[in-house]
């Protein structure tokens, strides 16, 4: 764990806040302390809202919960659906869905990963790809790749829209969908159903081998900058398959360590509270989750593309397993570490869902008559997923009437905390330390945290709330000495407050 | 298979508080359809945000309405027309309606469709809260309002009433 997590003397220090970080989902912000000679002496990255999850869903019916979490969050619904859906399963007794069942839920969930993963690259984070650092603000953003890559823009809204439409036709809905229920699902597809999807699939394929290519280039052309930016070395989480395959939708919980050295294995995602443990800090509404075994200083980890991809022993769809094959032997035999590497392996499994869909589509068991199954209820139920972002935790406990009594979840996000922290120090220690700030160099504080893909979201998006503000704060008195505003339309406003940004206490 | 001429796109989470203002609007215009005959070349989309995607939604419509809360809107309800822009916000969680409209023109290369937008003015966002009662008054004026649009469904009639802001 990075030294620059707390700063010794921080009333001697002065304040600068990125808040809040621009192309990531939600609000969130960082927090730079640095001395009179511009070194970073602590850097942090806080959630700045609470969401009360939990509380939101105490009370409710339980065959409620597959629906009504979908708006805890406008980004991955479809994720919160699946892992309440599958903890639900186990309220109902239903130890193993039919082959239809859990066939439109793999298909409804790739769906969701392919269009998540869609917006995320070409929408996101194709600029930091595509532009330099210094490249003008109003350019460097999803309007400069529109203008200079329209075919990429397009391919991008496209593949999203495609992966829509699996979900419109999967859940029913185009959002609030009701597909999953209690046991299974509440409809397979119709034939015009899948023909239709098939109709353009060949295609989304297609795009999706060509955007790796395009990820492979940037790579060889700045083979350091991708090697060093943002780089840390950490322990690994995912769900695998029980014979050790990539698997998003379902399977058993496994840890590596840095060294790629099993951790754990296969272990029943139930369990889950016997091998992680989550840390409160005090400056951070958002825990630090860690692996129990290696204590919260060593056993924090990360989850999501990059994770998935260092911890499966292969794809089981052909063109990516081609590509992970590629990706892994960058780390020679070990984990793949660096940070940047998770938009690559977040292609890797766009190309892969697009692969799974079309295996799915052409199997005849999405057409199936057996959708629900029901056992002995439980009073506790548990479902882990694997979201676009990583892994994701549902915990639920019901009373006698079936009134949810208690609910935990760990979200992607939250899993990805201490690891996102420790990016940003990397960055500030390597690239920002020791220079006068400016926003070149605070932009690629948000690549390092782009790159996870954090999902801060709470689906509140209300017209007039977007603006960036970077500060300069007196840390002994509070006043701000600088400000820099970029509103919602671009534009970039100097508010200074103080003739310089050199008046440290 | 031909869409409808005129889309009505909100946006909003109904278990946000008032940021289900646009989600309910369309509810009710939902039960209202079947009284009109005029409004049945209407489609009526809902989504918690505006995504690129929603680009693909606007292809061969003749006239566009976004229907969004807002907290920096007059109250009870702006009206005005929205222009391709390109989006520079940077979080691009949730796209403007002129990003939306931006994002078209550069997939399709050719202008999006006449749009408007309808901002309702809210008051609270807080997860698991209910429509605040100042929300519910500027809903309920702002349906008024919208059943009036559609009594003339063309952009230049909306035009001459855009900046219209509910007093």
């Amino acid at each position: 764990m990075s030294d620059l997590e707390t700063a010794a003397r921080p009333e001697y220090l002065c304040r600068i806040a990125i808040d809040p970080l621009s192309r990531v989902e939600g609000h969130g912000k960082v927090t730079l302390l640095t001395d009179k000679d511009h070194r970073i002496r602590q850097a942090r990255l806080h959630i700045v809202e609470f969401r009360g999850f939990e509380k939101f869903i105490q009370g409710r019916p339980y065959w409620e919960v597959p629906v009504v979490v979908q708006r805890l969050c406008g980004i991955c619904p479809v994720s919160h659906h699946l892992a309440a859906a599958k903890a639900v399963d186990q309220l109902v007794g239903a130890q193993a869905l039919t082959p239809t069942a859990e066939k439109i839920r793999r298909l409804m969930h790739y769906g969701q990963t392919l269009q998540s993963h869609a917006v995320h690259f070409f929408h996101l984070a194709s600029p930091d790809f595509l532009f330099d650092f210094d490249d003008p603000v109003a350019h460097r953003n999803v309007g400069g790749v529109m203008a200079d890559y329209p075919d990429i823009a397009r391919q991008g809204v496209r593949l999203r829209k495609y992966g829509q439409e699996v979900i419109r036709v999967t859940a029913g809905k185009r959002i609030h969908g009701t597909g999953s229920v209690p046991g299974g699902v509440n409809k397979a597809l119709t034939l015009q159903e899948r023909n239709d999807l098939l109709t353009d699939l060949d295609l989304m394929i297609q795009w999706g081998r060509g955007v790796l290519k395009l990820v492979k280039q940037a790579y060889q052309l700045n083979p350091g900058y991708f090697t060093h930016f943002a780089t840390i070395r950490s322990n690994y989480l995912s769900l695998v398959r029980t014979d050790g395959a990539l698997d998003l939708y379902h399977g058993g919980l496994r840890a590596r360590n840095e060294r790629g050295e099993i951790l754990f294995d296969h272990l029943d995602y139930r369990r889950y509270s016997q091998v992680l443990r989550e840390q409160v800090k005090p400056w951070s509404y958002m825990k630090f989750p860690f692996i129990n075994s290696l204590g919260s200083e060593q056993g924090w980890y990360r989850v999501g593309p990059l994770a998935r991809i260092n911890n499966c022993d292969f794809i089981p769809t052909p063109l990516a397993e081609e590509e992970r094959q590629a990706f892994m032997a960058l780390g020679d035999g070990q984990p793949v570490h660096m940070t940047l590497a998770y938009h690559w392996a977040r292609m890797i499994e766009l190309l892969h869902a697009t692969e799974a869909i079309k295996e799915l589509l052409l199997d005849p068991d999405i057409f199936g008559e057996e959708r629900v199954v029901h056992g002995e209820m439980a009073r506790e139920g548990i479902g882990v997923i694997e979201a676009p972002r990583g892994t994701l935790f549902h915990h639920y406990r019901i009373d006698e009437d079936g009134l949810i009594e208690k609910a935990n979840l760990i979200v992607s996000t939250t899993n990805n905390n201490q690891a996102m922290n420790e990016s940003i120090r990397q960055v500030a220690e390597h690239y920002l330390d020791g220079k006068e700030l400016t926003e070149p160099l605070l932009n690629q504080i948000e690549v390092a945290v782009r790159a996870y893909d954090p999902c801060l979201s709470c689906a509140t998006h209300a017209l007039g709330r977007m603006p960036l503000i970077v500060e300069l704060v007196e840390e002994k008195t509070g006043t701000v000495m600088d400000s820099l505003a970029r509103d919602a339309d671009g534009t970039v406003r100097s508010e200074m407050t103080s003739p310089s940004r050199s008046g440290f206490a | 298979m031909k869409v409808p001429g005129l889309l009505i796109l909100a946006v909003g989470n109904l278990s946000r508080g008032d940021d289900a203002l646009g989600p309910l609007l369309l509810e009710r215009l939902a039960t209202l359809r079947e009284q009109y005959d005029d409004w049945q070349d209407v489609d009526l989309l809902t989504d918690f945000q505006l995504q690129i995607e929603h680009a693909v939604d606007l292809e061969n419509r003749a006239l566009v309405l976004f229907v969004d809360a807002s907290v920096s809107c007059p109250p009870p309800f702006q009206f005005s027309r929205v222009q391709p822009v390109r989006d520079t916000s940077y979080t691009s969680h949730a796209l403007s309606p002129a990003a939306v409209l931006y994002v078209y023109q550069q997939i399709n290369r050719a202008p999006p469709p006449p749009a408007f937008q309808l901002a309702l003015r809210g008051e609270r966002f807080d997860l698991g809260e209910s429509l605040s009662v100042t929300a519910e008054a500027n809903l309920v004026l702002a349906l008024d309002f919208v059943r009036q649009l559609l009594t003339r469904q063309e952009a230049k009639a909306w035009g001459q009433l855009a900046a219209f802001d509910g007093q």
